[in-house]
């Protein structure tokens, strides 16, 4: 009824949602990380695919920013952190897989409601893809909450702010100085809690989070 | 006119009463009784029958009970339905006793309350005014309360009539309110009269809850299953299968009586609970049923399951009518009765199997049996007919019902509400798992008794079980066949029920080329049990010839391989806390707080080391343990006015005097 | 006439799928071989095993009971009708209304519900092992199908295997993304249930690792010949189901011409064996995992399969 076009948008997208739940799943921080890229590299693809719909040539620039930074740089950057602060073999979750495999399922059906009724009159095209996207920032959001190491927390976040973007792409109508500041933002957050993972590091000799609640000024 | 016969067999049971009280400590006492109930249970069977076909409507108003309201009974066709059901499994159950019940040790406990047992569960069934569906459903409380604490010697049972007791009382209670709601407060308490005056919708949902906690708490509905797997097991092995069997489906008819007729026209909302309760009470019903190793306690936790199962048929059928879609409702009605039907045929098979297994062996922890199957060959076949059927495996009947609620559950997506959207796959999901982990249940049961290798010498020394015994678990196990071999013929049988409350009945099934059965369309689905052993049987035997012709047909016996290192021991074959140890890592963790405690003594020590598995029934801990320690610290409290001095007492008096004339003063 | 060819078809698809299936598994291990660079048995080896131990002595424990005899025959019917009944090389099978999906699947949870009865059978632990496990993995593999099931029923309207496929070939399936998602998870079911790595080593005999073979341990001769075609038997029913419903060209319609047909078993043929190099390269690749991860990974394909069943039931286009 709507056609391929349609179908290997709403594909792409799903597939992002897939990442992300396989982003849930993973308890190793180099596998997070090689599945991150791939997450990067499914937006990519996803934006580039909005962009030869919507015959949009910016968003070309996006996905080639989201392909290059995204899903090359911030990873290798990423991993050469891990190796130095050798956390590497660490595997860590706070709830197992299955309590939050389930806690997933929930947030995309919760974000495919809301949207789909919503935006009830939107173009149906638009619809869905908002309504995955809400769900790759809720699972990013759950995996910030459901992780203990400090790194696969920003890996959380930068997930979060794919979702973001592919929102804003299927939105139809998001200017390029809007994605390089957005991008130029999460590059600067990298680069000062890269700084500040470091100090952690220094100070405490570990990154757990659990471990650092403990040093809270507040507390005894 | 059909009414009046079912009376009369329902007085002729209560007539057995006090003759078993006379004849008590006669030898033929329980032939006596046993044989007549299950006489006059086959009549009542056959009035049914000729009911449902007939699909006539007959009432009678007797001049019993209170003055003005008399006693109304009635037999329509969901009553003629359920009086079947009740009257098939009373009749298999007093054949069963006639050959278990030689072994009751304490059979003037038992032989006065069974006949009144049956009696009351039938009038349940027939009753037309809310006064006497109560009343009899009192007295089918306090029957079985009564045979649970027949072997009153041993604490366990004790205490499971005790909290039997409490939660029979709150259920009657929930439905005590519910009828109140229902009529209105015109006094009117005839079920016509109930039809006729429709509450207001909040009432209405406060009658759905009040009928589902007080049905749903005699059926067996998470969480208000706590006293099913304590009484059912207590009572002696033909009344457990008539409680769990029999008397669970009363409460679905007391359901469905309230819900689907008297109450009127539902409002959507009301399907989600009935579909969230029958999903968890699945899920949970066969995960609790996979720990234990008491087999009757199994089974009983496993009608908790099989009660979900009814629930999530009826939930669907309640939003598919609150949407106005009549044929996905009659389909998930159908579906729902006749698993009523299927679980009640099953489970009593099962019960009577456990009933000879205790006989023979005195034994009903599976851990202390194993090997069952050299020394008790035809029990083993029956109880394996009914483990194949509760598994839902085809070509028995549980796939059936299974298949139905399915088919049912992929119509739902033309539901319209965001609720049921999110819902229904979820439930989906839930009954596709309970399956799967009753097949498992049910492999543990079937393998830890009956296969193996005899784990104590009761186990090894048991002999096969009586004609009598084996006689009633036969006719259930070729019924089991058959329904699932000719669904066609019960799916049309239960039109007129459908259609009575729905308006609406399934396409009819007879008919169809091959005695196929199709739900909905055929183009969508059809399913053909008879084909489908037909083909299996057939394979079978070409394979079997074939080998028979072109393999060697040689065979020796020897001493198991066992990889090379067979361990003579009987301990180091399998239990059932080792068969279910990973199912227990899987769900246990998180659901029953499952803890395995190894403790390994020093090395040089020969004490054996210990594995203790520490389960813990959160329901019971979070909703009945605070309730009891509330009402107990409430109780001490208030037990200080016992020991009340005299001027206190008196001044007690004066206060409610006063407190009484303030009331009049400032009310006028 | 109709009725005769379409008899004669089904026929002919039961006893194609029985003479295929030693040859796909010898297929899978010849290509496995040549991975790791050894040179592997011939690929007609199953049937030289599969005569040869029909030819054999069946040594039976002293406690095994007639069940255990009776077996092996139930399961092969069982599995036998089943992978019958998924179309092949030609849709339109003559008795594909007597059981559709739903029945497929059962009728393959009985052959395991009687495969574990035969593993608790003769009382040795290795038996036990390997029926706990199974049904371990059976809870989570069973209701993950189901839940692929509902997801394709809903999207093609039927839960009969032959309108399936013929609606996989149609032009109103699109990609959508329920069907990728249960494509996923029915890999990840095939898997599980054919007993492969990472799920279960089909080449073991450690205890340790063992689950389908822990459950036959005890059998030998015909007994064993006949669990062995419905292993196979299995394998070349899950490749079928994934091949029908997901790569469905090539199936011929019912009342094709001969021209048709041999396209279907050529295709058929290519699927095969196109399914067995991809699950050689799989095997090889990864590594088997620990039991207790296998809960994990099939709990995946069951998320999967609900979240596929959500999306349909949530929109009409996804």
């Amino acid at each position: 009824m709507h056609g391929i076009t349609f179908d290997i948008a709403h594909l792409l997208a799903g597939s992002l949602v897939l990442v992300s739940f396989m982003q849930l799943y993973q308890d190793r921080l180099y596998a997070l990380l090689n599945i991150y890229a791939l997450h990067a590299l499914v937006l990519a693809a996803s934006v580039a695919w909005q962009a030869f719909v919507q015959d949009a040539p910016h968003l070309y620039v996006t996905a080639a920013i989201a392909l290059l930074f995204k899903a090359i740089v911030i990873p290798i950057a990423l991993h050469r952190i891990i190796v130095r602060l050798g956390i590497h073999r660490e595997i860590e979750t706070v709830v197992g897989v299955g309590p939050t495999m389930l806690l997933g399922i929930g947030l995309v059906a919760l974000s495919m409601v809301v949207m789909l009724r919503v935006t009830a009159e939107a173009d149906p095209l638009a619809r869905e893809d908002l309504a995955f996207a809400l769900s790759v920032v809720l699972l990013g959001l759950l995996m910030m909450v459901t992780r203990r190491n400090a790194v696969s927390q920003v890996v959380g976040f930068m997930s979060l702010e794919n979702g973001l973007v592919l929102a804003a792409t299927g939105a139809k109508g998001m200017p390029l100085v809007v994605e390089i500041s957005v991008a130029f933002s999460v590059l600067i957050a990298f680069i000062v809690i890269g700084i500040f993972l470091f100090r952690i590091r220094e100070r405490f000799d570990s990154v757990d989070l659990q471990e650092l609640d403990r040093f809270r000024g507040e507390r005894q | 006119m059909m009414v009046l016969y079912a009376l009369y067999g329902v007085a002729a049971l209560l007539v057995l009463a006090p003759i078993a009280v006379t004849l008590t400590f006669s030898p033929r006492a329980s032939k006596v009784i046993y044989g007549a109930s299950l006489i006059i249970s086959v009549a009542l069977g056959a009035i049914g029958l000729n009911s449902l076909f007939d699909n006539a409507v007959s009432a009678a108003a007797l001049p019993l009970g209170l003055p003005w309201i008399g006693a109304h009974f009635r037999i329509d066709a969901l009553a003629a339905f359920f009086v079947i059901v009740v009257n098939l499994g009373g009749a298999t159950a007093s054949l069963f006793a006639l050959g278990y019940g030689r072994h009751e040790e304490t059979p003037e406990r038992v032989l006065p309350f069974y006949p009144i047992y049956l009696a009351a569960m039938n009038l349940v069934v027939l009753a037309d005014d809310a006064f006497s569906f109560l009343v009899s459903w009192e007295f089918m409380s306090l029957t079985s309360w009564a045979l649970v604490i027949a072997h009153h010697r041993d604490r366990e049972n004790m205490r499971a009539g005790y909290v039997y007791l409490l939660m029979a009382s709150f259920g009657t209670m929930a439905l005590l309110l519910a009828f109140g709601l229902l009529t209105g407060g015109n006094g009117n308490y005839v079920f016509d009269a109930i039809r006729a005056t429709h509450p207001a919708a909040a009432l209405s949902a406060m009658v759905l809850i009040l009928a589902l906690l007080g049905a749903g708490s005699k059926a067996g509905i998470v969480p208000l299953h706590a006293w099913l797997p304590l009484a059912h097991p207590a009572a002696p092995s033909h009344v457990s299968a008539l409680m769990s069997g029999v008397m669970t489906k009363v409460a679905v008819y007391g359901f469905v009586r309230i819900v689907f007729d008297l109450v009127g026209p539902p409002a959507w909302w009301w399907s989600m609970a009935v579909l969230a309760a029958g999903g968890i009470s699945a899920v949970m019903g066969v995960l609790y049923a996979l720990m234990q190793h008491d087999l009757k306690r199994l089974l009983a936790y496993h009608t908790v399951e099989n009660i979900g199962i009814i629930y999530i048929g009826l939930g669907l059928a309640l939003a598919f009518k609150a949407h106005g879609m009549a044929v996905a409702a009659a389909l998930a009605l159908t579906a729902g009765l006749f698993h009523v039907f299927n679980h009640s045929v099953f489970k009593s098979l099962l019960f009577f199997g456990a009933g000879s297994v205790l006989n023979a062996t005195g034994e009903r922890d599976m851990e202390h049996l194993g090997g069952l199957i050299h020394r008790m060959p035809q029990t083993a076949f029956v109880f394996l007919v009914g483990c194949v059927a509760i598994s839902a495996l085809p070509p028995l009947n549980g796939f059936v019902s299974e298949w139905l609620t399915f088919q049912a559950i992929l119509l739902s997506p033309q539901l319209p509400s965001w609720g049921l959207k999110l819902l229904v796959p979820a439930v989906g999901a839930l009954l596709a798992l309970s399956a799967a982990l009753a097949a498992a249940c049910f492999v543990k049961a079937f393998g830890v008794t009956f296969l193996g290798r005899p784990r104590t010498p009761a186990a090894a020394k048991a002999r096969e079980t009586d004609s009598n015994s084996l006689a009633a678990m036969f006719a259930l196990a070729a019924l089991c066949f058959v329904a699932g071999i000719l669904p066609g013929i019960f799916i049309d049988a239960l039109a007129p029920v459908t259609h009575a409350l729905l308006g609406m009945s399934m396409p009819h099934q007879s008919g169809l080329d091959w005695l196929t059965v199709v739900p909905i369309a055929e183009s969508r689905s059809s399913y053909n049990g008879l084909l489908v052993f037909i083909f299996v049987t057939l394979s079978g035997s070409i394979a079997a010839f074939a080998i028979h012709r072109l393999a060697s047909d040689r065979l020796r016996r020897g001493p198991a391989w066992d990889c090379g290192y067979p361990d003579p021991s009987l301990a180091t074959q399998y239990t059932a806390s080792s068969f279910a140890q990973p199912i227990r890592r899987v769900y246990g963790s998180m659901v029953f707080r499952a803890r395995e405690i190894g403790e390994m003594p020093p090395p040089g020590s020969i004490a054996p080391a210990r594995l203790t598995v520490e389960l813990r029934d959160l329901i019971w801990d979070t909703l009945y343990a605070p309730v009891a320690v509330v009402i107990g610290f409430a109780t001490e409290r208030i037990n200080i006015l016992q020991f009340l001095t005299i001027r206190r007492y008196l001044s007690l008096v004066f206060a409610a005097l006063v407190f009484l004339l303030l009331v009049l003063a400032i009310w006028s | 006439m109709v009725l005769t060819r379409d008899f004669f078809f089904q026929a002919g698809q039961m006893l194609l799928v029985l003479l295929l299936s030693p040859l796909l598994t010898g297929f899978v291990r010849k290509v496995k071989a040549r991975l790791l660079r050894r040179e592997g048995p011939p690929l007609l080896q199953p049937y030289r095993d599969l005569i040869r131990l029909t030819r054999k002595e069946v040594v039976l424990a002293q406690n095994a009971s007639w069940l255990f005899r009776v077996i092996p025959y139930i399961i092969f019917a069982g599995t036998w009708v089943a992978a019958a009944l998924v179309p092949t090389f030609r849709s339109g099978l003559l008795f594909s209304w007597t059981a559709d999906l739903i029945a497929i699947i059962a009728l393959l949870g009985s052959a395991r519900f009687f495969l574990a009865l035969a593993g608790l059978d003769v009382g040795t632990s290795f038996g036990g092992i390997g029926a706990s496990r199974e049904m371990m993995i059976a809870s989570l593999a069973e209701p993950a199908m189901l839940m692929i099931m509902f997801t394709l029923a809903l999207i093609v309207g039927s839960t009969q295997l032959s309108a399936m496929a013929a609606f996989m070939l149609s032009s109103q399936v699109g990609l959508r993304v329920s069907l990728g998602l249960a494509l996923l998870a029915l890999i990840m079911v095939a898997i599980a249930e054919n007993a492969r790595i990472p799920v279960d080593n089909p080449a073991t005999h450690l205890e340790l690792t063992m689950v389908h073979e822990a459950m036959v341990l005890e059998y030998s001769g015909r007994h064993l010949a006949l669990i062995d075609l419905t292993s196979e038997l299995k394998l070349l029913l899950y490749v079928s189901l994934i091949g029908c419903l997901f790569v469905p060209w090539g199936i011929a319609a019912p009342g094709a011409g001969a021209q048709a047909i041999a396209t279907g078993i050529a295709t058929y043929v290519a699927k095969l064996a196109a399914g067995g190099v991809l699950l050689a390269l799989f095997e090889t690749a990864i590594a088997k995992m620990r039991v207790f991860r296998v809960p994990e990974f099939l709990g995946v394909a069951l998320m999967l399969g609900l979240l596929a069943a959500l999306l349909r039931f949530v929109s009409g286009s996804l």
